[in-house]
């Protein structure tokens, strides 16, 4: 198979409100960042590939707005609809699949123009559960509560996540939420729907992701530092919350199985020197970890408990500060990817972590309680 | 440019998507919907491969992707698996905060039913407790015909 | 290393204007029960699903997420394209890409629409930008009016013309079972019909319609051994630009079938595709793209494609039939429709079309149409390519 490799990165400045841009500027800022970062023009780019959602865009086709401002002008483009990460799934194959050199990927939203709870309302199935007036936070409320009685782990365990990210993102430029907080004070932060409380809650962001992607052959023109695609691969649960064990991640087990093996890597905590993952709650940072491999099931207390999570520990996970510290919501995987490219590369600034990174991980979620989960592994190498 | 945007006016130009809907619920559901709008009875349907027992009824196993065969009746009781008491009220809920939403293993059932508590406060809510359907007096055929479920002997 | 990939099986639902014994997700079990049984594979043998539809036509969100139950993609790899009425042949692009990447070996693709369920119009006006274009100029039909306004004042065409692009496409539906509209219409028909949006009229309008189809993919390593005759992918090419209807000025040519048939042909190496191309499948939603797109593709100059339908040349038993299955005038499940146009032209090169068959087919080209006036188009061939 060829080698691709990221060769240019870019990203908005992530808020609550970007009032003075829509959407559509939101990525052309982010595109522009990524092809400066890049060193490249957009004639450079051979074909691209953009994410939305026509829900959280209040828009039907909301990829009309944003073709153009991705360079789309006269070029092959297409449209994936759910997390970054997918998108730039897609964006890889079209390269693997020897039809272009370089892809744009782009992701965006503007979460502050609608109603978060209505539009994940509308991901409940109309016919049987939507009447119930779940939305995701009510939703993954029942999954935390499943979760943490399952294995005995703490609303505070949760809490330390919280203290973390949100204290990581003090460091990120463009985080929204950068915060020092004590456990004490996520757990007094105001009940949501128990046991999930205000400071467990990712906020809904207004921010913006592009990256490009390019055959090793046009990447080794383009930089000196390529973040090479060692492994990728996807994988979706069963639909109804019902038919699942809320406590349990096997679509993300065996979408991180699958990743592991395409990139070769046989001892997880040895070759993996950090991870940037979907802590949409805190609560969710634990699990996936878990999902990931990264400690044994009902281990990810003690995870972080014992500090192998923080920036100088073991596995650094979310140096960057997570969803929680800026979640603009399609995008979020795709900031991810980027994060994690950036620490490969040694150009994450305050953020960067203290030894080598030869390898990190990056994941994004699509749907409920983490129904569908993409897993990529990046390297120097 | 920054020039430009200090000078202009924000424009918050507000909307909202209006698209009437009418979602057929096909013959599976629809049975389903019938029985529990007009007998007050709660069924599922089973699969032949895995046989476990689906409610809400599926027409077709989403694990084992065969047609589901054997329309079976289950308990109006069940035990609360999971819950969250809800806090912040949004337009959607159809109860006003707080109150309890939780996931329900019916007798009977292999799969669970997220559904909302009543006749319960927040607090004694637990895991594992048992709770019964309690029907809706004015029922239309939806998954709210059940009013929400009690725990059993209140 | 990349790999070729080719189409072995398809399925489609039977396509009705309302479908009320199924939902949304049995819908599409229909369509994937019959894919596999075509290719004669079964669930576990599909390494991945790629689904696609328009958000609001039934109001789900997540729809990757939600298929699950009906597709058959647990704990499967599942992706959702959509980009407006193009997504059934976007998602054809994409299972190309994705299997062609050798990542996936045996792909499970799904277009699908249920468009009995909402307000069509209520929803795709909302496509156009809310600050800007909503307030003033939106919806499918009137774009289109437009479009062949301006033909007719620049070429001299009449609806007359157009009327007998809609005749021919009913008469081909009557040839296939799975078709929504099955009875032939006349021209007079046609151009008696009620009065839309000033030329269009009812009959040159393509139907909504409820439907769902499915198409298995497979990688140059199984294909053959699946089926003695896969459809191979050639080539595809697609423009989606502008982001407005009002950044479209002249709009008496889609100038996003210009530029898509263009590098097309290119890359299949052909001068006259006229000659060269055995059928066509085209994402026509009106009468007049009948017209105005297949000299747009080149298969004639401007102005002249008057004369190639009312010569018989897209005809059944024509030089170049297009749309045997009777097309998007007689069947439209809008995120299903370019996937049934991709699935129909497989049907033909594979001669499994039935009473729909065009002789001989080693070469068909399949088309979408949607967005902004955009176009993705798909090349399908019996020979394996090089």
């Amino acid at each position: 198979m060829d080698r691709v490799a990221i060769v240019g990165i870019g990203q908005t400045k992530h808020a609550a409100c970007r009032k003075e841009v829509s959407y559509a500027e939101l990525v052309y800022e982010a595109v522009t960042l990524a092809l400066k970062d890049a060193g490249i023009g957009i004639s450079e780019i051979d074909n691209i590939v953009t994410t939305s959602n026509d829900f959280w865009d209040g828009r039907t086709i909301s990829c009309m707005a944003t073709g153009d401002v991705s360079g789309g002008y006269d070029k092959n483009i297409s449209c994936v609809e759910g997390d970054g990460t997918f998108g730039a799934f897609y964006g890889l194959t079209r390269i693997l699949s020897g039809s272009y050199g370089t892809t744009l990927v782009t992701a965006y939203s503007k979460g502050s123009e609608s109603v978060s709870s209505l539009i994940t309302n509308a991901a409940f199935d109309p016919i049987y559960m939507r009447c119930l007036g779940l939305d995701m936070v009510s939703a993954c409320a029942l999954q935390a509560r499943r979760y943490l009685s399952r294995y005995g782990i703490s609303e505070e365990d949760c809490a330390l996540v919280s203290v973390k990210n949100h204290g990581n993102a003090l460091d990120n430029p463009n985080a929204q939420l950068g915060m020092k907080l004590t456990v004490k004070d996520v757990m007094n932060s105001r009940m949501i729907a128990s046991p999930l409380k205000l400071y467990d809650i990712s906020p809904i962001s207004d921010g913006a992701c592009a990256i490009v992607l390019a055959r090793e052959d046009r990447a080794r023109k383009i930089t000196d530092k390529p973040v090479w695609v060692k492994g990728v691969s996807f994988c979706a649960d069963a639909y109804l919350l019902g038919d699942r064990d809320l406590s349990e991640c096997r679509a993300l087990e065996k979408a991180a199985g699958a990743a592991y093996k395409m990139a070769g890597i046989r001892n997880l905590k040895k070759e993996i020197d950090l991870a940037e993952i979907y802590d949409a709650f805190s609560y969710q940072e634990l699990l996936w970890t878990e999902g990931l491999g990264f400690c044994e099931k009902g281990e990810g207390g003690k995870l972080i408990a014992d500090g192998a999570t923080a920036k100088d520990g073991d596995i650094p996970v979310n140096p960057s500060g997570g969803l929680l510290g800026a979640h603009p919501v399609i995008a979020a995987g795709l900031i991810r990817i980027a994060e994690a490219a950036l620490q490969i590369r040694g150009d994450a600034g305050a953020m960067q972590i203290k030894k080598d990174v030869r390898n990190a991980l990056a994941h994004g979620v699509n749907g409920v309680c983490g129904q569908s989960h993409c897993v990529w592994i990046l390297g120097q190498n | 440019m920054g020039d430009f945007w200090s000078d202009a006016e924000a424009i918050i130009h507000e909307s909202c998507i209006k698209v009437p809907y009418s979602w057929q619920a096909g013959e599976t559901a629809s049975y389903f919907l019938t029985q529990l709008r007009d007998e007050g009875k709660i069924w599922g349907k089973k699969c032949p491969c895995c046989k476990k027992v689906l409610v809400p009824p599926r027409k077709s196993c989403p694990f084992c992707f065969v047609a589901t065969d054997q329309w079976t009746e289950v308990s109006d009781e069940g035990v609360v698996e999971s819950f969250t008491v809800v806090r912040r009220d949004t337009i959607i809920q159809p109860k006003k905060a707080p109150f309890a939403y939780a996931l329900i293993r019916l007798d009977g059932a292999d799969t669970g039913l997220v559904h909302v508590l009543g006749e319960v406060e927040p607090e004694a809510v637990r895991e594992g407790m048992r709770v019964k359907a309690v029907l809706a007096d004015d029922r239309k055929g939806s998954l709210l015909d059940i009013a929400h479920f009690k725990p059993v002997g209140s | 290393m990349a790999k070729r990939a080719a189409i072995v099986g398809t399925g489609q639902t039977h396509h009705r204007s309302i479908r009320r014994d199924v939902n949304g997700q049995e819908l599409i079990n229909e369509a994937v029960t019959r894919a596999l049984a075509d290719a004669e594979l079964t669930i576990d043998d599909i390494d991945g699903v790629v689904i696609g539809n328009m958000d609001h036509f039934e109001g789900i969100n997540y729809v990757d997420c939600w298929s699950i139950d009906g597709s058959g993609g647990y704990l499967k790899p599942t992706i959702k394209l959509t980009t407006g009425g193009t997504t059934g042949a976007t998602v054809a692009i994409a299972g190309y890409h994705l299997v062609a990447s050798g990542m996936f070996e045996k792909l499970l693709v799904i277009g699908w629409e249920k468009n009995s369920e909402s307000d069509t119009t209520g929803a795709i006006i909302t496509c156009s930008d809310p600050v800007i274009d909503r307030v003033v100029f939106a919806g499918a039909v009137a774009g289109l009016a437009l479009e062949a306004q301006a033909y007719m004042h620049r070429y001299g065409a009449t609806p007359k013309d157009a009327a007998r692009v809609s005749v021919r496409d009913r008469r081909h539906a009557c040839n296939n079972p799975y078709a929504h509209l099955r009875q032939e219409i006349t021209v007079e028909e046609v151009l008696n019909s009620p009065i839309l949006s000033d030329p269009l009229r009812l009959h040159d309008m393509c139907p909504r319609t409820d439907g769902a189809c499915a198409v298995i993919y497979a990688s140059e390593d199984v294909a053959e051994k699946i089926t003695p005759k896969p459809a191979w992918v050639l080539a595809t090419a697609n423009r989606h630009m502008y982001s407005d209807f009002t950044d479209v000025l002249d709009v008496s040519s889609l100038h996003s079938m210009v530029g898509a048939s263009r590098e097309l042909w290119q890359k299949l190496n052909i001068r006259e595709p006229l000659k060269e191309v055995d059928v066509i499948e085209l994402y026509q939603p009106y009468s007049w793209a009948g017209i105005i797109w297949i000299e747009d593709m080149g298969l004639c100059p401007k102005g002249e494609g008057p004369r190639l339908l009312w010569d018989g040349v897209t005809d059944m038993g024509g030089e170049l039939p297009i749309n045997p299955s009777g097309g998007v005038i007689a069947t439209n499940p809008i995120g299903a429709t370019g996937l049934i146009r991709c699935a129909e032209t497989v049907l033909q090169i594979q001669g499994k079309a039935e009473a729909r068959q065009v002789p001989d087919v080693k070469l068909g080209v399949a088309t979408g149409f949607g967005g902004c006036f955009w176009t993705d188009m798909i090349a399908f061939g019996s020979k394996k390519p090089n």
